[in-house]
């Protein structure tokens, strides 16, 4: 095939990169080193709308190993150990095939995991879907959710926390984002720079088949009528070879003979291969007739960009083959050896005797496109004035009744009961809790791990949005006891070359960057995707954050529910009442402007940091943050899962029983201690300069507000768990 | 007491087996599936997990390792083997236990606690438990044991099942039956009651801070009777 700038175009590059291509060659590329091309420069692989921000991100901390540019992040969590983490979208995928699309989200993030030597313990995923009503979303849902169960039950790798959220926004685009946690021994924790001339280049894992091709060119494109046609370009998981692959992986790497080792994840061996030589700074060559297929007649432009899943590409020592391949044999697992590494710098690829592909790593990778993309500075919205009588006829009870069983507050029993999540042993806290928890294998230690994401927050002032879900996050770990390390982001948004969708994405990272500074809980891993749009239509932004903190003494893990009749409830944090943004405003009012809650980081830090002092003085009985709904969402949802009540008494404030109890003012927390603690507790709050407020007593089974309504908690159950499940099997 | 776990490609409880056995007292070994010979053991266990991917029906290409006639040849001369979810189905799939077990009813994989009434204790598996009732955890795709009317009706008069699906105070009804089988069975036994399969996992539930604690009641109680 003759190569000319149509065909480049053809392959979604520009037709000024594709004149930069012809410059840094010197020549025309041929059809497979154009895709090869193709493959690098896409916005999945090269990150050229992104890296220029990304720079932005606190990395650096004491517990920090190793942060972004290796295939996940490493965290300290003492005596030797390590926690390895990533999370990672597979959205277009997910939408054009749900099933395959979850599941080999869920087998490429396990890889980027067990890549550097971790097993992994844990999952977790943010998946966001159209509004219910929308025609897709009941069989997307239903796919992704098979599909992240099918994969990850499969690997025995328990999924133990998670987020669904439903908007109109993810009609057309639906969101998967698949988390993994990965435990290693410090002194054992594999990288990718490959190092030394003349080392054997090792393919491992499954064959290579004609799936996937173009997969990552797909995700770096929006959506049109034509999507059908793109399934061919969805992978298609197989977890039984990738549990497998994960023994045998984790058997060769407790010897010595790995130099460097990479998975094949976008753009398969293309990008493994390329990133192994130019993080090395060396050059490899490979005989392409030497790769495994899985069809005949694959060309060397099918072999370079299949994505066909499970594979791994590794660099040994020299001499160390013959060992390493009887662990692969003994797993039933193709191992050959397709090249080597040499002192060229360049990706030198041979084909029946001829050579196919000669070109210079650096042109692949330090010379790949970089944009400065314009971007609109988003404009704080003006504070809605709530009129009296919108709301003089709500009942509280009513609101609330209605807010527990909207779909982003209700119960995800029916989804998570699919996923296996007490596997391996370890899994003290399931999910339905502010964050999954996970022991350490054998040692008092536990790892605590949540995914959070606030589109609204972020579609209304991204720069607040950003702040708002790291800090989530941070309280979502400090709420079941845990020290919160470090965070993984999924930045999911629209189209980088719309000024909006590019002005969304900076200000998210701006303010994800100050949060995660201020609150010290550097990002150390993360994945960009853009393009979550359909023609002109994006979606809201929607970063997501992963993360994760340690428990140092599993016992003193906490948890949400309620736990007896008689002990006190307090507010942690200050109400003032702000509506705007809130489920509230948004579901019951149907106003949808105005700005976010505002985040103080200050506060946040503080309350979280003080709330983690009285769990080590062991004062608290449980423990939730206040998210979604404000506080007597929060606090119905600890009455529902401890099958307890409780007797409320507003607080004397200014704002009124609405605003107190639906408003969505960050940096809250609900508290349960026991009375005989108050003295103690309350001295530890006025201390730290810590406002809290006495919300009420638990009782037997029921709630009341001001001794006046009341409502059984049965009752509030029943509105938080039927949605779901009556959406999902009509 | 000496244990042996059995590991085929794609199991994966097999440590937590592993460890739950350690736990109680046994001295347990795991053995690979190509292996010819078992070791000398007092129980072997078929564990949980997804042996060569379960895309052929759940089971039947692990029922044909290589270790697996020697498992038959134990299990045939007496010997305890017990079979956990997935070892449930390799053990149905041998021929061992009556029966075969079919995708859960309402098409979803289930991962919850769930109650089981104890049918029958004159068995060296639940002689000796106390409760009548145990809380166990399942987490499986395919739990949904069906039977011929006459198999039926040989495994119910040779008292051949172990464990049936119920509530909290034992009660057997279909609404506490989370994968439609029949009967609400959880458990079966071969006619001899050496071989056990069932689909509950007693493995994760051995420490107050996991789902329960009835999983170590029945090791204890498993380890006692094999004294």
């Amino acid at each position: 095939m003759i190569v000319n700038e149509q065909v480049a175009v053809d392959h979604g590059l520009k037709k000024d990169e594709y004149a930069k291509i012809c410059e840094l060659l010197k020549r025309t590329p041929n059809i497979t080193e154009l895709g090869i091309f193709s493959a690098m420069w896409n916005e999945h692989c090269s990150y050229k709308s992104s890296r220029l921000h990304l720079k932005k991100l606190p990395t650096k901390g004491k517990k920090v190993i190793q942060g972004p540019g290796e295939n996940a992040g490493v965290i300290d969590i003492e005596d030797n150990d390590a926690i390895v983490f990533k999370i990672e979208s597979h959205n277009h995928p997910s939408f054009i095939e749900p099933y395959q699309g979850a599941a080999t989200g869920v087998g490429g993030i396990m890889r980027d995991v067990f890549t550097m030597g971790a097993r992994p313990i844990a999952n977790l995923n943010s998946i966001h879907f159209g509004s219910p009503q929308h025609k897709k979303t009941k069989n997307l849902l239903r796919g992704v959710v098979h599909g992240i169960g099918g994969y990850g039950n499969c690997m025995g790798v328990p999924t133990i926390a998670g987020q669904t959220s439903f908007d109109s926004s993810y009609n057309g685009n639906i969101l998967v984002n698949a988390m993994t946690l990965g435990l290693v021994k410090k002194d054992k924790i594999f990288y990718s720079k490959a190092a030394g001339l003349n080392k054997p280049v090792i393919y491992v894992g499954s064959k290579t088949g004609r799936d996937g091709i173009h997969g990552a060119s797909m995700a770096s494109a929006s959506f049109d009528e034509k999507i059908e046609e793109k399934k061919p370009t969805v992978q298609v998981g197989d977890p039984f070879t990738e549990k497998l692959l994960l023994e045998a992986c984790l058997e060769l790497m407790a010897g010595d003979s790995i130099i460097a080792i990479q998975d094949m994840g976008a753009a398969g061996l293309t990008s493994s291969s390329i990133e192994m030589a130019s993080k090395g700074n060396l050059g490899i060559e490979i005989n392409l007739n030497k790769v495994p297929c899985r069809e005949t007649k694959m060309t060397p432009y099918e072999i370079m960009l299949s994505e066909s899943q499970e594979r791994m590409l590794i660099v040994l020592e020299n001499g160390k083959e013959e060992q390493a391949k009887k662990i692969f044999d003994k797993w039933n697992l193709d191992f050959a050896v397709i090249g080597k590494t040499t002192k060229s710098k360049k990706i030198e690829l041979y084909f029946d005797e001829g050579k196919v592909a000669d070109i210079p790593v650096n042109t692949l990778v330090e010379n790949s496109p970089m944009y400065d993309r314009k971007w609109k500075k988003a404009k704080l919205p003006k504070k809605n004035k709530i009129k009296k009588e919108d709301i003089k006829h709500l009942k509280v009870i009513d609101v609330l009744k209605k807010i527990l069983a909207n779909p982003n507050v209700c119960s995800k029993e029916w989804i998570w009961r699919q996923y296996d999540h007490t596997v391996m042993g370890d899994t003290i806290q399931k999910p339905g809790g502010d964050a999954g928890v996970v022991r350490v294998h054998g040692t008092d230690k536990a790892v605590a791990a949540s995914v959070d994401s606030s589109a609204v927050y972020c579609w209304a002032h991204p720069l607040t949005g950003g702040k708002q879900v790291v800090c989530e996050s941070f309280r979502n770990l400090i709420s079941v006891g845990a020290k919160p390390i470090a965070i993984t982001n999924c930045l999911n948004f629209g189209s980088p070359e719309n000024e909006e969708n590019m002005g969304e994405f900076v200000e998210c990272v701006q303010g994800i960057a100050e949060a995660s500074e201020y609150l010290k809980f550097p990002v150390v891993s993360g994945n960009v995707s853009f393009y979550n749009q359909t023609k002109e239509e994006g979606i809201k932004p929607t970063p997501a954050i992963g993360g994760v903190g340690l428990i140092k003494d599993y016992k003193n893990m906490i948890t949400m529910e309620f736990k007896d009749v008689d002990n006190l409830v307090l507010v942690i944090g200050k109400t003032e009442g702000h509506i705007d943004q809130s489920l509230f405003a948004r579901n019951i009012l149907d106003e949808k402007n105005g700005p976010p809650p505002e985040v103080n980081l200050f506060n946040e830090k503080n309350n979280g940091e003080t709330l983690l002092k009285l769990i080590d003085n062991n004062l608290i009985k449980s423990a939730h943050d206040v998210s979604l709904g404000g506080i007597i969402t929060a606090v119905s949802k600890m009455c529902i899962k401890g099958k307890k009540g409780i007797n409320i008494k507003k607080p004397k404030y200014l704002i009124n029983e609405i605003e107190y109890f639906f408003a969505e003012d960050q940096g809250r927390y609900i508290i349960e201690i026991n009375k005989k603690d108050f003295k103690k507790v309350a001295d530890i709050l006025y201390k730290n300069a810590v406002h809290f407020d006495e919300l009420g007593t638990i009782n037997e089974n029921e709630l009341y507000i001001n001794d006046k309504t009341k409502v059984t908690i049965d009752e509030l159950s029943t509105f938080n768990k039927s949605w779901l499940t009556n959406y999902m099997s009509k | 007491m000496k244990s042996s776990v059995i590991t085929f490609p794609g199991s994966n409880c097999d440590r937590d087996m592993d460890v739950a056995l350690k736990k109680f007292g046994f001295k347990n070994k795991m053995v690979w599936h190509a292996d010819a010979e078992l070791p000398k053991s007092d129980l072997v266990v078929l564990p949980g997990g997804f042996s060569y991917g379960d895309y052929l029906r759940c089971g039947s290409m692990a029922s044909k390792s290589k270790i697996m006639q020697s498992v038959i040849n134990f299990a045939s001369s007496g010997g305890m083997v017990l079979g956990i979810c997935n070892g449930f189905q390799i053990l149905v799939e041998t021929g061992l236990v009556p029966g075969v077990l079919l995708r859960n009813k309402y098409l979803e994989f289930i991962c919850k606690n769930v109650f089981v009434k104890i049918n029958d204790k004159k068995n060296k598996y639940f002689k000796n438990v106390d409760n009548e009732v145990l809380e166990f955890h399942i987490a499986h795709n395919e739990g949904n044991y069906f039977c011929t009317n006459d198999q039926l009706k040989e495994i119910e008069d040779n008292n051949q099942i172990a464990i049936n699906y119920c509530d909290k105070n034992g009660k057997i009804e279909d609404q506490f039956n989370p994968n439609g089988s029949i009967k609400n069975i959880a458990g079966i036994f071969n006619r001899e009651k050496n071989v056990l399969g069932m689909m509950p996992h007693p493995e994760r539930m051995i420490d107050t801070s996991l789902s329960g604690e009835d999983g170590s009641l029945f090791f204890k109680n498993l380890i006692n009777n094999l004294k």
